[in-house]
């Protein structure tokens, strides 16, 4: 594509972030309200009066409060009609889907908690509500933009009825889990739910959030934000281990996971560390057949956001080749304040087979997508 | 690799304590009586974290034919001791000890256990030393533990789980490192856990592997409570040693670490270097288990990446089981890393072994 | 170089800042307790309009819990990753050394000075009793 050729809009004539797909797009509602729309009579009077309850100490702002405006949000992004970054599609196409050209953009909604609610009926019913408002407000005007089935792992019946209602609906192209649930998310009485996804042909997408009540470090509540954003990987870490170590992906061979928002830094030494282990406490897991880094290898992608950043910039290389170059998915993160831009995210050249791998390929094999 | 001059210092050793009776000679009337009265030496405080016959905690070869591996001084002083040729060897004692809630009955034991270590072990060998054991839920019986203990030279540390009540940093544990500072005494902190919370933040897990596995990710949380507190800019000469933590997590935790600070580090405007820097200087880390990559060329891009000749340690981590025969280093070091990790490193690291060398 | 009067003096309120054109080059003008200073609209980390961030002063701490707010109004935030920079030296709060945002000088020059010129003053009607910004680029 030449420079001249592009509208005045787009931002880049690099042909291999043009056209990318970006794997963690956060869509906003204007308004809680606009939710009421798409939930029964019931539920709607308990969200306008007792609200979703989940784990945490406070009604509707985040245990760690964030460093800027709306929870963490990229400050540009605030939309001239009032609404929170990420609520206006227009603004969203001119900072992103036409920015870049995107080819698909994976929504990761994080709304309407209906995913950590303790009444796991009024989740099951948030949940349904916001996938039919993600589906309506979102993908029917703007194809490209592609939804999450949002469930609530608490309610297993729940859970399976609303991945198979979606299924077939080309609309939705993933299913939606919060890694911080109850349990770690590997053990038995989540595999109904997993064996639903791989059934119906969603690969999963394991974006960070969810409210355990479980305190964000082994070791306890940290105080600080500057604490718990660097937990994310840790939670990841966790994550791995336990779809792992369970057998999951023995259990459910075809199962593909993504993980979103961890980074990736983390896992070659994790794959390490489990295969070493795994080598004396193998008779604890004898439904392992494989070493631990080969289950990791066959089954779980990783998301570039909020991209690694090593101290020498080259061992990028190196972190990737590791992982392998087919298992990363480049996501901006969008409209978070540490999202990545696709054009300078990267500070070292990756070769072009390899970004082309990274910004679109594996996710348009990922995903099952076809342009 | 095999080490390859004799006369290394091992940061990480673990005598074990046979049996809760093995401490009543250790404990003063009214706790002795105490524990007869509730029948608490007859029952078992080993700590979970620390399965005593699980393979990776128990060598074959270094399981005496009872009793737990570790709990017979003579194995320890012919397998570890001579077998290495070590200089000196830090006991560490992990025991459930540390973990019992009520503050008190704690601290009780935890005096009996550095009064058994140091009349059952350093007393029987001019080579070993050892880390005092503190109730770190009461801040001021710890303190008080460690000024306690320290009159003798031959305590060189005091050891803490890593998995407390509250993260490391927080400032309750400040009197601790007040004291520790003072006293040259660095604060090594183990792999494992009081189980207060569990040991991911996604829940409990179900097996012994995950437990082992997330003691890594639970060290990355510590340093980020210890650097983001302040505790390094508040006690400047403090030292922490990170004992089985696995090593080569570190690099990636150090550029997460310093990417969040560059974009959060007005929430914690103390802080006036990058958490990475923060741990090259403060932080050790014993070398066993390392969780090598598959090839040393790999071993050596991560210490590299690591970018520091002082913070790695020599441990055998006697008697764990995470290699076999005499192979306590991890293979593709670089050489001229051999001689500091295996002794200047930890000269440097442990002041007080310099009083009797 | 060439000097662009780039606003009138006084268009830009103390803790304000305007974004600006010359040389097709964005510029961000600030002006700091009445003097002005330009930095490059563009952060050197991942490219992010500079103009967006909010001007704030230097968070400091001389020990852990105590904390101070100094420099009022001499330092800029990244809209995005939230890198703090000196908007008088470009220099950031975390690396200043190696990480900078290009820094313009900026002068006030009254028009009577200017009209000896060379100027460039592409949107600024300049008069020789007003006072003006000029950036040189
Ligand atoms: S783009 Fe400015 S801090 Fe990242």
């Amino acid at each position: 594509m030449s420079a001249t050729a592009q509208s005045p809009k787009v931002q880049t004539n690099d042909p291999a972030i043009l056209g990318f797909v970006d794997c963690d797009v956060h869509p906003y509602t204007k308004s809680p309200a606009d939710l009421d729309a798409f939930l029964p009579k019931r539920w709607r009077e308990l969200r306008q009066t007792i609200g979703a309850r989940s784990r945490s100490p406070f009604v509707a702002a985040p245990n760690y409060p964030r460093m800027s405006p709306g929870t963490g949000m990229r400050m540009d992004a605030w939309p001239e009609d009032g609404g929170h970054p990420g609520s206006n599609l227009n603004m969203m196409r001119e900072q992103l889907l036409d920015a870049f050209d995107v080819s698909f953009g994976m929504m990761m909604p994080l709304l309407g908690r209906g995913g950590d609610s303790r009444d796991v009926e009024f989740g099951a019913a948030l949940c349904t509500a916001a996938n039919e408002w993600e589906a309506q407000t979102w993908c029917d005007p703007e194809p490209r933009l592609k939804a999450a089935v949002q469930i609530t792992t608490e309610y297993t019946e729940a859970a399976i009825k609303e991945i198979e209602l979606r299924a077939g609906d080309r609309r939705f192209t993933h299913v939606m889990i919060p890694p911080r649930g109850l349990e770690p998310l590997g053990r038995r009485r989540y595999w109904k739910i997993l064996e639903a996804c791989a059934a119906n042909n969603f690969p999963i997408a394991l974006h960070l959030g969810g409210t355990s009540g479980h305190a964000s470090t082994g070791g306890g509540w940290p105080s600080f934000y500057h604490e718990e954003h660097p937990s994310y990987p840790q939670s990841k870490e966790a994550l791995v281990t336990s779809l792992v170590t369970e057998g999951v992906f023995e259990h459910i061979p075809n199962l593909r996971v993504a993980l979103v928002e961890g980074g990736f830094a983390w896992l070659p030494s994790l794959s390490w560390r489990l295969d070493k282990h795994y080598k004396r406490l193998r008779a604890e897991v004898p439904h392992l057949k494989m070493l631990p880094s080969e289950y990791i290898r066959r089954n779980i992608w990783v998301t570039t956001q909020p991209m690694e950043e090593p101290e020498q910039p080259d061992d990028i290389l190196a972190t990737c080749e590791w992982i392998g170059w087919d298992r990363i998915m480049f996501s901006t993160d969008y409209p978070h304040w540490d999202q990545d831009d696709p054009r300078y995210a990267l500070k070292v050249r990756i070769p072009e087979k390899e970004k082309r791998m990274l910004f679109r390929e594996n996710a348009l094999s990922f995903y099952n997508l076809t342009v | 690799m095999t080490i390859p001059m004799p006369g290394a210092i091992d940061c990480d050793i673990h005598p074990a304590l046979p049996d809760t009776r093995t401490l009543m000679p250790y404990l003063d009337d009214y706790w002795r009586a105490h524990f007869q009265m509730r029948g608490l030496d007859r029952d078992n405080y080993d700590a979970a974290a620390f399965p005593a016959n699980a393979p990776i905690n128990a060598r074959p070869d270094w399981k005496p034919a009872k009793g737990k591996a570790g709990a017979d001084f003579q194995m320890l002083k012919t397998q570890a001791l001579d077998g290495f040729g070590l200089k000196y060897a830090i006991c560490n004692v992990l025991h459930g000890a540390q973990a019992i809630f009520s503050e008190d009955l704690s601290a009780a034991f935890c005096r009996a256990i550095n009064d058994w270590v140091a009349k059952e072990w350093l007393d029987r060998d001019p080579r070993l030393r050892a880390s005092i054991v503190v109730p770190m839920h009461s801040p001021e019986l710890a303190a008080r533990e460690i000024e306690r203990c320290a009159v003798d030279a031959r305590f060189v540390q005091v050891l803490v789980w890593e998995m407390q009540e509250i993260p490391l940093g927080r400032r309750q544990h400040w009197p601790i490192y007040r004291v520790a500072e003072q006293l040259d005494l660095p604060i090594g902190i183990h792999a494992g856990s009081s189980y207060r919370h569990p040991p991911t933040n996604l829940g409990w897990p179900s097996y012994y592997l995950e437990d082992y596995a997330s003691w890594s990710t639970g060290f990355a949380g510590v340093l980020n409570s210890l650097i983001s507190e302040g505790v390094f800019v508040e006690f400047p000469r403090l030292k922490v040693v990170l004992m089985e933590s696995g090593v080569t997590w570190l690099p990636a935790w150090m550029w997460r670490a310093n990417k969040t600070w560059r974009g959060v580090r007005a929430e914690v405007p103390w802080l006036e270097k990058s958490p990475a820097d923060y741990a090259r200087e403060h932080v050790r880390l014993t070398a066993q288990p390392f969780d090598s990559p598959p090839n040393a060329a790999m071993t050596r891009k991560i210490v590299e990446q690591i970018d520091c000749e002082d913070m790695l340690l020599f441990s055998t981590d006697y008697p764990h089981w995470h290699y076999d025969g005499g192979d306590a280093l991890p293979d593709g070091l670089p050489d001229h890393l051999i001689q500091k990790i295996l002794v200047d490193n930890a000269m440097k690291t442990y002041p007080r072994l310099k009083d009797r060398a | 170089m060439a000097r662009h009067v780039v606003a009138t003096a006084g268009e830009i309120p103390v803790g304000g800042k305007k974004v600006v054109n010359p040389a097709g080059r964005e510029i961000c003008v600030f002006n700091v307790n009445g003097e002005h200073y330009a930095l490059i609209n563009r952060c050197p980390h991942e490219g992010a309009a500079l103009s967006y961030g909010p001007v704030v002063g230097c968070f400091e701490s001389k020990r852990p819990g105590e904390y101070a707010l100094t420099r009022h109004g001499e330092m800029l935030r990244c809209p995005w990753h939230g890198w703090e920079f000196d908007i008088k030296t470009g220099q950031s709060w975390c690396h200043p050394e190696s990480v900078k945002a290009r820094t313009y000088k900026v002068e006030v020059v009254a028009g009577s000075h200017l009209a000896k010129g060379p100027f460039v003053a592409e949107t600024v009607q300049v008069t020789v009793d007003g006072e003006y910004i000029v950036v040189e680029v």
